[in-house]
């Protein structure tokens, strides 16, 4: 990644660690939602988190963005601590809905985070990209000043993901954010995913609970069990980029599918 | 909805759209033949059975003192007119920022919510002649009788209103590090205003009930005065005509909010 400045924690042979956790935990009352996660995630990686329902896959995100606080342990993003990453703006988050604001336009939509923040010089990092830049980059030229009721589900995902870019985020991290889309919609936006992904040298952590939409987008996969939330094990997938549709009918592919269908059902 | 008809008809062909305005007249014609119907059933009734004017007029007694009596009853239409208005936004913007202080403090909320419900038990009539006995028979009475019929539905649509946004749409807030003040006026306050027009809706008719029954107690102008005044002197003709004012009043009350609601709502 270009443009780096020399604060970040830099490993020995110069990879950039963009979010690191180290034996955190998170509980929720008496319930323990994740224990001991460890993890150094590279700069530029693209995760996908895959696990069954209630181990803690959504619970991962909100612990790296700041949103729920380690009951103990630690979570640095580019050597900063969470709070100072959120106030730096160095991550963005998608959720599964697209939480636009139904009385902004699309554009008004991507500019909300421009307008967070102002008077108490929260930095604005404006990316080499405006708003309406971002709205060309997810394919939405033309649709500026379309309300979000006036837009598809897959249109509104793609607003809430030009927004989530807007101030140039270093981290990405995304809660099933095409779960609730038809499978063209999705096959679709899991292309542009890449693509965005290319284009912007993000770091990506995304949580689905597709096995073939894990593997189609991650370079590793994170498997997490359940009760109480834990690493089961991370998954490299030796599939070349860029990556395009035809690759769902590969061998290689299908095998990567068996495995990690093998995987969960041992959760 | 506006925007969304104009879209379908802008698509269609003329021959459609004609078809469109026909229905339109058509579904308006029904309603209008069915209470022109009624009047004529009214007037031949009361023609044929010689009903005296004092027990029923008949609709054409009716128009008859509207067009005689008009100086009147505007006379007495603008009094009402201006408690029904004035009671309206005091008792409504009283109950607005009621529920912004409940919003934002839970002991608000527990120390004064019990009360409204108190207040709003009492009935209207009863209330009435307490407040006319403290403000004097002035207009003074007549606003706070309809602010306080106006107060209650406002208070419970607006605190309902400012809570409605999504658990998610608070964390990207977070996640964007908004102040308690950017949550309230870029995403609590717009979120209320549908809900907020749903009471306003009720409040534009039930503050002219208010002031009418303010004027019931103890007034010489206004139109309960009068309704009061012809009731008890047998105007028959009079009484029907000021009750049809009272009723455009609320009309033209609705109308106005309902006019505000489709220009500023649009989502």
């Amino acid at each position: 990644m270009n443009g780096v400045d020399g604060s970040l924690t830099q490993k020995q042979e110069g990879r950039i660690i963009a979010a690191s956790i180290s034996e955190a935990s998170v509980n929720f009352g008496a319930f323990t939602a994740l224990q001991d996660i460890s993890l150094e995630i590279e700069a530029g990686d693209f995760y996908t988190i895959l696990g069954p329902s209630g181990c803690g896959k959504s619970t991962m995100l909100r612990l790296v963005s700041d949103l729920v606080p380690p009951a103990s342990g630690s979570v640095e993003i580019l050597g900063k601590s969470t709070e100072a990453a959120r106030l730096a703006r160095e991550f963005a988050f998608v959720f599964q809905d697209p939480t636009l604001l139904p009385w902004r336009n699309a554009l008004k939509n991507v500019e909300l985070p421009l307008e967070i923040g102002r008077k108490r010089n929260i930095k604005l990092s404006t990316g080499d990209r405006t708003p309406r830049e971002l709205l060309e980059l997810v394919g939405l030229k033309g649709r500026e000043d379309a309300l979000p009721h006036e837009l598809s589900g897959g249109m509104r995902q793609r607003v809430a993901i030009a927004r989530a870019l807007v101030c140039q985020p270093k981290l990405l991290l995304m809660d099933e954010p095409f779960g609730a889309l038809d499978e063209m919609t999705r096959d679709h936006l899991n292309l542009q995913l890449l693509d965005i992904w290319k284009e912007t040298g993000t770091t990506i952590l995304f949580v689905t609970h597709s096995i073939p939409e894990a593997i189609f987008l991650g370079q590793k996969v994170l498997m997490l069990k359940a009760n109480p939330g834990r690493i089961k094990d991370v998954i490299n997938i030796d599939l070349p980029m860029p990556r395009e549709i035809a690759l769902r009918e590969d061998p290689a592919f299908n095998s990567y599918c068996s495995q990690l269908r093998k995987l969960l059902e041992d959760c | 909805m506006s925007t969304s008809e104009t879209a379908i008809a802008d698509a269609k062909p003329s021959h459609h759209l004609s078809g469109h305005t026909a229905k339109r007249l058509y579904n308006f014609s029904i309603p209008l033949s069915t209470a022109v119907a009624l009047l004529v059933i009214w007037q031949l009734g009361v023609r044929i059975f010689n009903v005296p004017t004092y027990i029923a007029p008949a609709p054409s007694d009716v128009a008859d003192v509207f067009y005689s009596e008009f100086p009147l009853l505007m006379r007495n239409f603008w009094p009402t007119f201006m408690e029904s208005v004035a009671g309206f936004f005091i008792g409504n913007l009283a109950a607005i920022l009621i529920a912004v202080a409940f919003v934002h403090s839970r002991l608000v909320e527990r120390a004064f919510f019990p009360i409204a419900v108190f207040i709003n038990t009492i009935p209207i009539l009863a209330i009435a002649p307490i407040l006319v006995l403290i403000f004097g028979p002035g207009m003074t009475a007549k606003i706070v009788i309809a602010a306080l019929i106006c107060f209650f539905p406002t208070l419970v649509n607006m605190v309902r209103g400012l809570q409605s946004v999504s658990p998610e749409a608070f964390e990207l807030a977070r996640i964007l590090s908004a102040s308690k003040s950017e949550v309230f006026w870029k995403i609590r306050l717009p979120s209320s205003l549908p809900f907020l027009f749903s009471a306003l809706k009720i409040a534009s008719t039930t503050c002219v009930i208010g002031a009418i029954v303010g004027e019931w107690i103890g007034a010489n102008v206004g139109l309960g005065a009068l309704i009061i005044e012809s009731t008890f002197n047998f105007r028959a003709p009079l009484l029907y005509a000021t009750v049809f004012i009272s009723s455009g009043l609320s009309v033209l009350l609705f109308v106005s909010v309902t006019i505000a609601e489709k220009l500023i709502i649009r989502w």
